[in-house]
């Protein structure tokens, strides 16, 4: 087996669930602190903290998850992964209830996430599911949590028109 | 300084002011037709003078003799002779020509063809007398390819010296060829990779520079030949982009890649950044000698104080200048038109008159250049589409002779820059029509005049019932409109029927920090630039109405100003809101009344994107951050605004 057949995943625990993503698109893991809102953005994305100098939004993966979502508690934390973002390298956080462990699994190991509809959101995030030990941990794709904004030309174009639509 | 490096220096130099020469140039011989006084062919003939001056200096060697010719055709007209259109344009084409001379030396490929046609046409015009002051007819340009055999290095070739010889023939320049260099990893030191171009302008004969080389040629491949001119194919008229912008190749020098990003810079703005780090300077010193053990007593508590007031004004104070340094007036931009306007118009037979005001106005060099492309569009349209063909116009009643005026200036924090022309105007029908045809607005909207003039922004959208090689390219007034955005500006249009088009484009005088009112609206501190507020007053609700059951409206002095409550439009949650300072705007010329919580401290403030993370998001200018780390974004004031929708008053405050 090689290396590249292997994968580290960070994990952490979100809604009971664990979840993983790819050790080496992770930046920092930091401690909650309450982000600045947004307006006029999904609801899932919580706003924007200032990591030393920059502006990084933060996403609740609970509700990016379609779960409700919870309180900040002792144990919530953000992770800051580094996302592409349409070609272009941007720093975005998510929100997760407790970080759990690394964890290295084999590629042997990662199955496709089930296909039923009434997880399609979850689905849509999944790249797979790691069987380890008796553990089950969702691989997520990091560059789907923030879906990709449509293109300028056609926010424009939707904007422009919502905005003439009426008299 | 090695000679090389020196060499390097003087080009640089050479490169920028050539550019200045070449846009003084073009400027004054597109006024040549109207008005060949003095004054003006004295300034040519300094320009055109200098430039060729400084190309001999720096031994650019190819373009001396089209200076020359040019330059005769100033002296002849100096002398009295008159300035003929085909002269001017025959002028014009030896500056492209040099232009194009410049650039290909720049980019490291000398190529003088181009200048010798023009000198040429020049002499064929019967307009230049013979170049005098040119150097001895026998003198040529030489081209001399030295490319060495891959094990060239093995064998002991000196080329050092070879080069050397040449070079000492006479004005000279040498280009070294990477190409063939590759990666390091992958470098055999003891291979040759490289190949030599010298040009040398020269008396010599060819005989004697193939003695020269004659050492070299068992290991290298040479080849001696003179540099002739060539048919090339005729230059687009109408390009209006000069071709200076050949993409440039880095041949060894690195000269050119730095010169892109250099800035000519007023040696006044230089004295009053000295002026400011002498009081800088001042002031560390005044508050360095209450740095010692002495307790902080009442007077050096005051001193302290004061020391850092003056501080905070120092760093203003620079801060203004060092932003200063990099703006630029709209007018080198707006240089360029006079020459477009004038060949557009003689090549669509329209009678077209350019008028330029507020070119002081200063902008942020970066906002400049990118600016260059839409407005260069704008005009096309405005000739192309706008002005009508000269009978049309008399049919009109209008003056023969169109008319086109580019204007900037400052506006609240921004810069306003307007393209009108007084053509036949957009049809708003047919607009709608167009845009309903191609789904670009739902079947049944009803838009008024205003708001379907902006439907020519949608992407996707032209009236252009055939496309035209001049405007139709393509390229539409969503990707001038994308730039803009780009920008952090803002573009509106708007036009009369038969009378005219107005484009006004709303650009950020700086994108990298900007003043700010900091305002409160709940728990949350929001930045509203401060060139954008006119005025903020205190609620009284007593002067407060609700027109129409909709519109909610202040009394403010004798003028009714709509309220908006920025909370509501920044959908923020509801709040027990107190809302009790009205912070007055002015948006499209009309006064808007933003209801906050409380007016906190101005400040200047550093913008950072938001999109350099996340993506544009719409009503916001960007975010900074506070001096306790606390994050605020930036209002985009405008786009709030008229995202509100707010009906006009124009007719209520009367």
């Amino acid at each position: 087996m090689t290396i590249a057949d292997q994968a580290q995943l960070l994990t952490f625990f979100v809604s009971g669930a664990e979840y993983g993503v790819d050790i080496l698109r992770v930046q920092e893991i930091r401690g909650w602190s309450a982000p600045m809102p947004m307006p006029r953005t999904p609801p899932f994305v919580k706003g924007v903290i200032n990591i030393r100098g920059d502006i990084v939004p933060i996403a609740d993966l609970r509700e990016r998850l379609g779960m409700a979502s919870q309180d900040a508690t002792a144990t919530t934390a953000i992770v800051v992964l580094r996302i592409d973002h349409g070609g272009r390298s941007t720093v975005r956080g998510i929100v997760v209830d407790a970080m759990s462990d690394v964890t290295t699994v084999d590629a042997a190991q990662i199955k496709p996430p089930p296909d039923v509809a009434e997880a399609a959101a979850f689905a849509a995030l999944a790249r797979g599911i790691a069987i380890v030990d008796d553990k089950l941990i969702t691989i997520l794709d990091v560059d789907g949590v923030f879906p990709s904004a449509p293109s300028n030309d056609n926010h424009d174009a939707v904007d422009a028109s919502a905005a003439f639509a009426t008299p | 300084m090695n000679p090389d490096a020196l060499q390097a220096q003087l080009l640089a130099a050479f490169y920028e002011e050539s550019a200045d020469a070449l846009e003084r140039l073009e400027s004054g011989l597109v006024r040549l037709d109207a008005d060949a006084g003095r004054d003006l062919i004295d300034d040519l003939f300094r320009a055109i003078h200098s430039l060729k001056g400084g190309a001999g200096v720096v031994g650019l060697v190819e373009l001396g003799p089209l200076a020359h010719a040019i330059e005769s055709v100033f002296d002849r007209l100096r002398r009295g002779a008159r300035a003929t259109p085909a002269m001017t344009t025959a002028l014009l084409r030896g500056v492209d020509a040099l232009r194009g001379g410049l650039a290909a030396r720049r980019a490291g490929r000398p190529d003088g063809a181009a200048c010798a046609r023009a000198v040429t046409e020049l002499e064929q015009l019967g307009a230049a007398v013979a170049p005098t002051a040119a150097p001895p007819a026998e003198t040529r340009l030489w081209a001399v390819t030295i490319a060495p055999r891959p094990d060239a290095l093995r064998d002991g070739l000196d080329l050092a010296g070879v080069l050397a010889q040449l070079v000492e023939l006479g004005p000279a320049m040498v280009t070294t060829e990477l190409d063939a260099l590759p990666p390091l990893a992958e470098l055999d030191p003891a291979r040759s990779y490289l190949r030599w171009q010298v040009m040398v302008s020269t008396a010599r004969r060819r005989e004697e520079l193939l003695a020269i080389v004659a050492w070299i040629d068992d290991t290298c491949a040479v080849a001696v030949e003179p540099v002739v001119a060539e048919a090339l194919p005729e230059p687009d008229a109408v390009e209006a982009a000069p071709p200076a912008a050949v993409p440039a190749r880095d041949a060894g020098g690195g000269s050119a890649a730095a010169a892109a990003s250099s800035i000519r810079v007023g040696i006044d703005k230089i004295d009053a950044l000295i002026n400011m780090v002498g009081e800088l300077v001042i002031t560390q010193s005044m508050l360095g000698e209450l740095d010692d053990d002495a307790p902080l007593d009442r007077g050096r508590l005051a001193r302290l104080r004061e020391g850092l007031g003056q501080l905070a004004r120092n760093t203003r104070a620079l801060q203004d200048s060092v932003m200063r340094l990099r703006s630029m007036p709209v007018g080198t931009l707006f240089n360029r038109f006079p020459r477009l306007v004038r060949e557009l118009g003689e090549r669509l037979g329209k009678e077209i008159a350019l008028e330029i005001s507020g070119p002081a106005t200063e902008l942020d060099k970066a906002v400049l250049e990118k600016l260059g492309d839409p407005l260069i569009h704008l005009v096309r349209n405005a000739i192309d589409h706008g002005i009508e063909p000269v009978a049309d116009r008399v049919a009109a009643g209008k003056p023969p002779a169109g008319t086109i005026r580019l204007h900037a200036e400052h506006r609240g924090g921004d810069v306003i820059v307007e393209i009108t022309d007084d053509g036949r105007g957009l049809d708003a029908a047919r607009i709608v029509a167009t845009a309903r045809a191609k789904a670009l607005i739902a079947p049944d909207a009803t838009l008024d005049e205003r708001a379907a003039y902006q439907l020519v922004f949608l992407p996707g959208f032209s009236t252009a019932r055939e496309v035209s090689d001049l405007s139709g390219r393509g390229v539409g007034m969503d990707v001038v409109r994308r730039h803009v955005l780009e920008l952090g500006g803002d573009i509106v249009l708007d036009s009369r029927p038969g009378r005219g088009t107005r484009v006004t484009l709303r650009l950020p005088l700086t994108l990298a920090i900007i003043d700010g009112q900091l305002v409160r609206l709940g728990d949350r501190q929001m930045v509203i630039p401060l060139l954008s507020i006119t005025e903020s007053v205190e609620l009284d609700p007593a002067r407060t109405a609700c027109l129409g059951g909709t519109l909610d409206v202040y009394r403010l002095r004798d003028q009714l100003v709509p309220m908006l409550d920025l909370a509501a439009l920044l959908e923020l949650p509801r709040h027990a809101a107190q809302r009790r300072i009205l912070v007055v705007v002015t948006v499209d010329d009309a006064p808007i009344g933003l209801l906050v919580d409380e007016v906190l401290a101005q400040q200047q403030v550093v913008v950072k994107s938001l999109e350099s993370n996340y993506q544009r998001v719409p009503g916001l200018a960007g975010a900074t951050i506070l001096g306790d780390g606390q994050v605020a974004f930036i209002l985009d004031v405008v786009a709030l605004v008229q995202a509100a929708r707010v009906p006009s008053l124009a007719a209520a405050a009367a």
